[in-house]
C-alpha cells in the first residue's frame, strides 16, 4: 500500500543538490516527485522515482547520505475540494500527517504523504476505497 | 622513568625563614637572587641527589648539568600505565595527598604527596604571589575550581603560606563571587581567564566598575592558554595587572612558573626543576628562543619525582637574566601543544575521546572535524561529523544532534555545537585526517 521514497539529507551549502542530481542524472533515473525543505543547517531532499532500490545504491555510490522510507500515494480526481476530502478521513481517524506534497499525473491528482501511524491509516484508505498507488503502478508510471 | 630516585635522604625544606614579612621584594631571597652558577651548582646537587643507581645510570654519571640527557624520559603513558601507585617513591603511610587527572582518556594520572611536597609546593605559590606584590594584609579570592584540580588548592595553601586571608571561593556563582570582593576587599584573584571575562560581565549588569568599586590590585590568570591580547583586554577592563601563572598536576601544581611585573615571561623556578626545551621529533634540546617541547624534571619531590617528564608543551626559552632581579629561566606563554591534545576552558581534551563518542552512533560516517573559536570572548568547540543514515524525520535528526551533543558532554565536561554535514563534505587531509582546527585568537 506504500512506495518506496528517497530520503536525502541536504546541507544548506551550494553545490549539494547538483550533487545528488547529477548522481541520479549519470544513473538515467526518473524522478517523478520532489519536494525539499530545510531547517536552519540542513534539509531532507525526498524523491519519488524510478527503480528507487537501485537510484538509492548509485547515491551512496556517490558519497550521498540516503535512506529508504515508505510513503503513501493516493490518487485523487484534479478538482477542488478533493484533497479536503482525503486528508479529512484520516485527521477524523485521529491521525496525523506528518508531511505532504502532492503532483499532477496523466490528469490525476497524486497525494504523497506519511503519517504518524501506519497501520491506522492503511485501514482508513482500505475502508474508504481509496485508490492507493503501491509499487508496480510505481514502475509503470516512470 | 621515575624509579631511578632516592628519597631516603629528605630534602631540606627551603621555605623556612626566608624573607617571609621582611619588607623584601623577594619571598626566599637567597634563591631567588641567585646568579646562575649558583642555580645551576644547585641543580647539579639536587638531581645527583634524586637519581639512584638504577637502569645503568648511578649518581657518578651525573657530572655536569648536560648529563640530565643521559636520563629516559617519563610520559604520561608511564604514569598511565603505573596507575594508582606503581610510581610513589616513599611508603604509602608516608603520602597525604593525592591528585588525580579525570581520566578520561584511559587510566586517570594519579600525583601523590608527601607533607614535604605540600609545603615545597605551597612555597612555590607562595613565592609567585610575593612576587607580584602581595603581602600578608592582602586579601586573595581563590575563585578556580577545587577538588582534584590543582589550581584550588594548590592556591589556598599557597596564599596561606604567605599569610593572606583566603577566600576559598572556588568558581562559579558570580553574584556571590561580587558580593565576596566588595564586602571582604578583595585585592587579588586567581581564575581562569575565561571567568575574570565573565565575572566583568556581571559586574557590568550590577552596577560595579572594579576600578572605584573594589580594592582589586592583582589577578593571576592561568590553566587555560591566552593570548597576550586576552590578557591586555583582561587587565583593561578590571584595572589592574593580570599575571600569568603555569602548572601541571604532574609538578605538583600551580606554583611551577610565574610572571614577575616585568610581565616578561614566566620565572620557571630552577630550584625546583631542571627546564629543558627539545625538539619533540628529536628530542633534542634546541637553542634559546627557537620554539620545542617543554620537559621538566622535579628537584625536590619526595613522593613521585618525575624525570625529565614530556608535558607536551610547546614553548621557548626567553631569557635567563631578569630586571627584577631574578635569574631563573624565564618561559614564553604555552604555543601548542606536541601531541593533540586541546585545552579548552580549562579542560583537557583529546580528539580520540570525540571520536569515541561519534563512533557509538551508526547513523554517523567516520569523518568528522573538530573547530575551535573564541567568539566574543568564550572558547568555543564545533564538532561536524558527516551523516551517513539519514532518516525521513527532523525531528529525529535534531533527536540526533541533541543525543551526541549530551553524550559529549559526559566525556568532555564541556557542550560543544554538534553539526550534522554532508558525507564528503569534509576535508582529508593526504594520509591522515585532519581532525582540529584551531581559529582561537590565542594561536593566531
Amino acid at each position: 500500500m506504500t512506495i518506496p521514497q528517497l530520503s536525502i539529507f541536504i546541507e544548506n551549502r551550494s553545490g549539494t543538490l547538483i550533487k545528488v542530481l547529477d548522481a541520479l542524472k549519470e544513473a538515467k533515473i526518473q524522478i517523478v516527485a520532489s519536494t525539499i525543505a530545510d531547517t536552519a543547517e540542513y534539509g531532507i531532499y525526498r524523491l519519488i522515482c524510478s527503480e528507487p532500490m537501485r537510484a538509492c545504491d548509485e547515491l551512496k555510490k556517490a558519497n550521498v547520505a540516503v535512506a529508504i522510507s515508505e510513503v503513501f500515494a493516493i490518487e485523487i480526481d484534479d478538482q477542488p475540494g478533493r484533497a479536503a476530502e482525503a486528508v479529512k478521513l484520516f485527521s477524523e481517524a485521529g491521525i496525523s500527517i506528518t508531511y505532504m506534497y502532492s503532483f499532477l499525473l496523466r490528469g490525476k491528482g497524486v497525494l504523497i504523504f506519511r503519517t504518524d501511524d501506519g497501520e491506522k491509516a492503511a485501514k482508513v484508505i482500505k475502508d474508504n476505497n481509496l485508490k492507493s498507488i503501491d509499487k508496480e503502478a510505481l514502475a509503470q508510471w516512470a | 622513568m621515575n624509579m631511578n630516585t632516592n628519597s631516603k635522604e629528605p630534602i631540606t625544606p627551603l621555605s623556612t625563614k626566608e624573607g617571609q614579612g621582611s619588607g623584601s621584594a623577594y619571598f626566599n631571597p637567597e634563591i631567588e637572587t641567585m646568579t646562575r652558577e649558583q642555580i645551576e651548582a644547585l641543580q647539579l646537587e639536587r638531581l645527583q641527589a634524586t637519581v639512584r643507581a638504577e637502569a645503568g645510570i648511578t649518581p657518578d654519571d651525573i657530572k655536569t648539568l648536560a648529563d640530565v640527557r643521559k636520563l629516559p624520559f617519563t610520559t604520561k603513558q608511564d604514569l598511565r600505565e603505573t596507575y594508582p601507585f606503581g610510581m610513589s617513591c616513599v611508603p604509602m603511610k608516608d603520602c597525604v595527598r593525592l591528585h588525580s587527572s579525570s581520566g578520561t582518556t584511559g587510566n586517570p594520572t594519579v600525583i601523590l604527596h608527601t607533607k614535604n611536597d605540600l609545603d615545597e609546593w605551597a612555597n612555590q605559590v607562595a613565592r609567585n604571589l610575593w612576587m607580584v606584590g602581595l603581602r600578608p594584609d592582602d586579601v586573595f579570592q581563590n575563585s578556580s575550581g577545587y577538588g582534584m584540580f590543582t589550581g584550588g588548592l594548590g592556591f589556598q595553601y599557597g596564599a596561606e603560606k604567605l599569610g593572606m586571608l583566603t577566600v576559598p571561593a572556588a568558581a562559579g556563582n558570580s553574584l556571590r563571587q561580587i558580593k565576596f570582593i566588595k564586602d571582604f576587599g578583595t585585592t587579588a584573584i586567581h581564575a581562569v581567564p575565561s571567568y575574570v571575562t565573565r565575572l566583568y560581565e556581571v559586574m557590568k549588569e550590577e552596577g560595579v566598575d572594579p576600578r572605584c568599586d573594589t580594592k582589586l590590585k592583582v589577578l593571576a590568570i592561568g590553566a587555560e592558554p591566552h593570548s597576550e591580547e586576552q590578557r591586555k583586554r583582561i587587565e583593561e577592563m578590571m584595572g589592574v595587572k593580570a599575571y600569568n601563572s603555569f602548572g601541571m598536576s604532574e609538578m605538583c601544581g600551580p606554583g611551577v612558573g610565574f610572571e614577575c611585573p616585568e610581565q616578561n615571561g614566566m620565572h620557571f623556578w630552577e630550584d625546583y626543576y631542571i627546564v629543558e626545551i627539545v625538539n619533540p621529533e628529536t628530542l633534542e634540546p634546541v637553542p634559546d628562543g627557537e620554539i620545542g617541547e617543554l620537559i621538566l624534571t622535579t628537584l625536590c619531590r619526595e613522593a613521585m619525582p618525575l624525570l625529565r617528564y614530556r608535558t607536551r608543551d610547546l614553548t621557548r626559552v626567553l631569557g635567563r637574566t631578569c630586571p627584577c632581579g631574578r635569574n631563573h629561566v624565564r618561559i614564553d606563554r604555552m604555543k601548542g601543544r606536541s601531541d593533540d591534545m586541546m585545552v579548552l576552558r580549562g579542560v583537557n581534551i583529546f580528539p580520540i575521546q570525540i571520536e569515541k563518542i561519534l563512533m557509538q552512533f551508526s547513523e554517523l560516517a567516520s569523518n568528522y572535524l573538530i573547530t575551535l573559536t573564541t567568539d566574543e570572548e568564550n572558547d568555543n568547540m564545533t564538532v561536524e561529523v558527516e551523516l551517513d543514515r539519514p532518516t525521513d524525520d527532523y525531528k529525529q535528526l535534531q533527536a540526533l544532534e541533541k543525543e551526541i551533543r549530551r553524550r559529549l558532554k559526559d566525556e568532555i565536561l564541556l557542550t560543544p555545537i554538534v553539526k550534522l554535514v554532508s558525507k564528503g563534505s569534509l576535508p582529508v587531509s593526504e594520509g591522515k585526517a585532519v581532525r582540529v582546527v584551531d581559529k582561537r585568537k590565542v594561536y593566531q
